[in-house]
């Protein structure tokens, strides 16, 4: 069906390719990728981007954008994205990152690529749990959550509590910008995805890096309709991973998006 | 250019800069660390990536991340250090993108010690990461040789896609000798049709090593091997010393086919018919030479500074056709060339058993001797 071009008001970014996504229905990693391919658009700089994408439901994130992309190790996306971007200064450089991916294994990488503050973007999907694998127990899983590894519920004493990444990161000097924004409603999308544009911005200027944490759903693991864990993501994840800037630069300040 | 007194682990740092090296990321453990320090001086002057990872996890993918976008890029470890690489090397392997990597062997298992051994043979040549790849590897016995294979390596690697390595023992890492560098090679970077450098002017790309069907991993797998028999026709190295009329062959790699030279240098002079074929590929291993060889031979004996890795492989060369001998010293031990010129003369002497283990005949020898 041909949409005669002024009554198109929504269309793919072109940031995109024409495959559909794999993930679940009501997942919010798609809505997540559509407001990166936005920015991309936006930007203007696709044809000078190279994504780094993670082991994770995500996995497969270099078959939707259509940007140059590589698939890295487990954990391991900040450290490749650092290899590309120190021989290539002048290309824009992102990874993305689930939260097993990030604040676990790759704990390590994210954690150095963030001190030497690598001028490279990541988009860090928290969903409290391992999508992937069939819904393990994360380190942001909440307390008391019931994950396939944690059949009991999440039990601080033995498990450990959670991991606020953002608030974390943000104590280093080499981040420009670190923020968390959440998925569950127009309202917050629309912030997350300035957020993501500031942040992609901050490497475009040199400004350090930058990291845009996002509250996500993943209802197939919760076992939740759609819409009832958005409303999770409000009640539970929400409070217990407060949303808001958690550092952002003088310069980075200035930048108008 | 004249020959300079240069310490190894610089001249192969120095040698890899000559040969266009774009970025280094490394982390440091001893008895590799100059290579690091050497690089953190000289690669900034030249406007070109040096960085210190947060570990070799972090350099390894680091490295990944730089062969991605088709740049010269290279790491440098030691055992220990080489081990946490694996996870990245398997990838790199299954991505096709081309790297490289020194490892200045320690003894070992563990933490073992610094001091030079070469019991990474195994994991270097047969093991290493998950998954079905091979690999080159590159054995220097001598400061000079170490420069040349560090040019070499980058060429190997970016024409066959693939990883190589250079290992050598931290004597050869450590120790000064006169040698000649190459002339500055410009670093242009090449143009390759698979990097993943930005999609200016042309269809995007991919670099994964994700083949989810089954069939084609397997034709990845296929494609790999197809790739390997290039290179074992044609970049298999080596070098051969008092081959001609030997009755016993020696076979040593590095450090220890070294000082087997010098007990074969001795055991000449004494009138003993042996010679030394030390592989300078251990991947792609000298098989045909070795099976000529076995047609001249009475004896061979393995030299090594492990207990017995790569004796397997000239087991299998030989295939029981004449006796095999083997002497190692491990742990970091580095043998004496008397030590091998008495092994030598004893062979020379009393038969060697085709029937015998050779690594427990050893053994039985090694701890009669220390008891
Ligand atoms: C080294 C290694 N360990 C474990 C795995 C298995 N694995 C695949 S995805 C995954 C978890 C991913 O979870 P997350 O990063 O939260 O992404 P999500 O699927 O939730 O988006 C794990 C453990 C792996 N692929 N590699
Ligand atoms: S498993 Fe969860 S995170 Fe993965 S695609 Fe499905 S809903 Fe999304
Ligand atoms: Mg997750």
């Amino acid at each position: 069906m041909t949409i005669a071009p002024n009554n198109l008001v929504y269309d793919r970014p072109e940031a995109f390719t024409d495959m559909p996504t794999h993930y679940c229905p009501g997942c919010t990693h798609g809505v997540a990728h559509r407001l990166i391919a936005e920015v991309l658009d936006e930007m203007k700089v696709i044809d000078r981007t190279i994504g780094v994408a993670p082991v994770g439901c995500s996995v497969f994130a270099y078959n939707y954008f259509d940007t140059d992309f590589v698939e890295a190790p487990h954990g391991r996306a900040p450290a490749m994205a650092t290899g590309i971007k120190r021989v290539l200064p002048d290309r824009i450089v992102f990874t993305y990152q689930g939260d097993g991916d990030l604040a676990s294994i790759g704990m390590g990488e994210i954690v150095h690529a963030a001190a030497r503050g690598e001028n490279l973007t990541v988009i860090f999907i928290n969903n409290a749990n391992y999508g992937m694998t069939g819904g393990q127990m994360a380190p942001t899983t909440l307390p008391g959550m019931k994950t396939t590894s944690s059949p009991d519920g999440r039990d601080v004493e033995t498990q450990g509590y959670p991991i606020r990444m953002a608030e974390m990161l943000s104590t280093l000097e080499g981040v420009g910008y670190c923020v968390k924004r959440s998925l569950h409603d127009p309202k917050n999308i629309r912030l997350a995805k300035k957020a993501i544009r500031t942040a992609f911005e901050t490497q475009w200027r040199g400004l350090g890096f930058s990291m845009v944490e996002l509250l996500s759903t993943c209802p197939t693991n919760w076992g939740m309709t759609p819409v009832n864990s958005l409303k999770f993501v409000e009640e539970h994840m929400v409070p217990a991973y407060p949303l808001g800037d958690y550092k952002i630069t003088d310069p980075i300040k200035q930048i108008k998006v | 250019m004249s020959r300079e007194l240069w310490k190894g682990n610089e001249a192969i740092a120095e040698a890899a800069v000559r040969a266009g090296l774009e970025a280094y990321f490394g982390y440091p453990i001893t008895p590799q660390t100059e290579i690091l320090e050497y690089l953190s001086r000289r690669m900034p002057k030249l406007g070109r990536a040096f960085l210190q990872a947060e570990s070799e996890l972090g350099a390894i993918n680091m490295v990944y991340g730089a062969a991605c976008t088709g740049a010269r890029v290279m790491s440098s470890s030691s055992s220990p250090g080489v081990s946490l690489m694996m996870e990245g090397l398997s990838y790199i392997a299954g991505t096709e993108v081309p790297a490289v990597l020194v490892n200045v062997m320690r003894g070992g298992p563990g933490l073992g010690n610094i001091a030079p051994a070469q019991g990474d043979y195994n994991q270097a040549v047969h093991g290493g990461g998950h998954g079905d790849y091979p690999r080159i590897v590159l054995a220097p016995a001598s400061v000079q040789e170490a420069i040349d294979l560090m040019a070499l390596s980058f060429d190997l690697a970016e024409k066959y896609r693939m990883i190589t390595m250079l290992i050598l023992d931290g004597s050869v890492g450590q120790m000064m000798e006169p040698a000649e560098m190459p002339e500055m090679r410009s670093p242009n970077r090449k143009k390759f049709d698979w990097a993943t450098d930005g999609a200016l002017n042309r269809d995007r790309r991919v670099l994964s090593s994700i083949y989810l069907d089954p069939l084609a991993e397997e034709q990845t797998n296929f494609r790999l091997m197809q790739r390997w028999k290039e290179v074992m026709a044609n970049e298999v190295r080596y070098k051969e010393y008092f081959l001609e009329d030997a009755e016993i062959v020696i076979v040593g790699f590095g450090t220890a086919g070294r000082v087997s030279l010098s007990a074969v240098r001795a055991a000449r002079e004494r009138g003993i018919k042996v010679g030394l074929l030390r592989p300078v590929t251990v991947s792609p291993f000298p098989y045909e030479v070795l099976d000529r060889l076995t047609g001249q031979a009475r004896t061979f004996l393995v030299v090594e500074m492990n207990t017995g890795q790569m004796l397997e492989d000239v087991r299998l060369a030989v295939r029981g056709r004449v006796p095999v001998a083997f002497y190692g010293r491990t742990g970091g031990v580095v043998p004496f060339p008397d030590e091998i010129l008495d092994e030598i003369q004893r062979i020379n002497t009393e038969p060697v058993s085709a029937e015998a283990d050779p690594r427990q005949s050893w053994l039985d020898r090694m701890t009669a001797i220390k008891a």
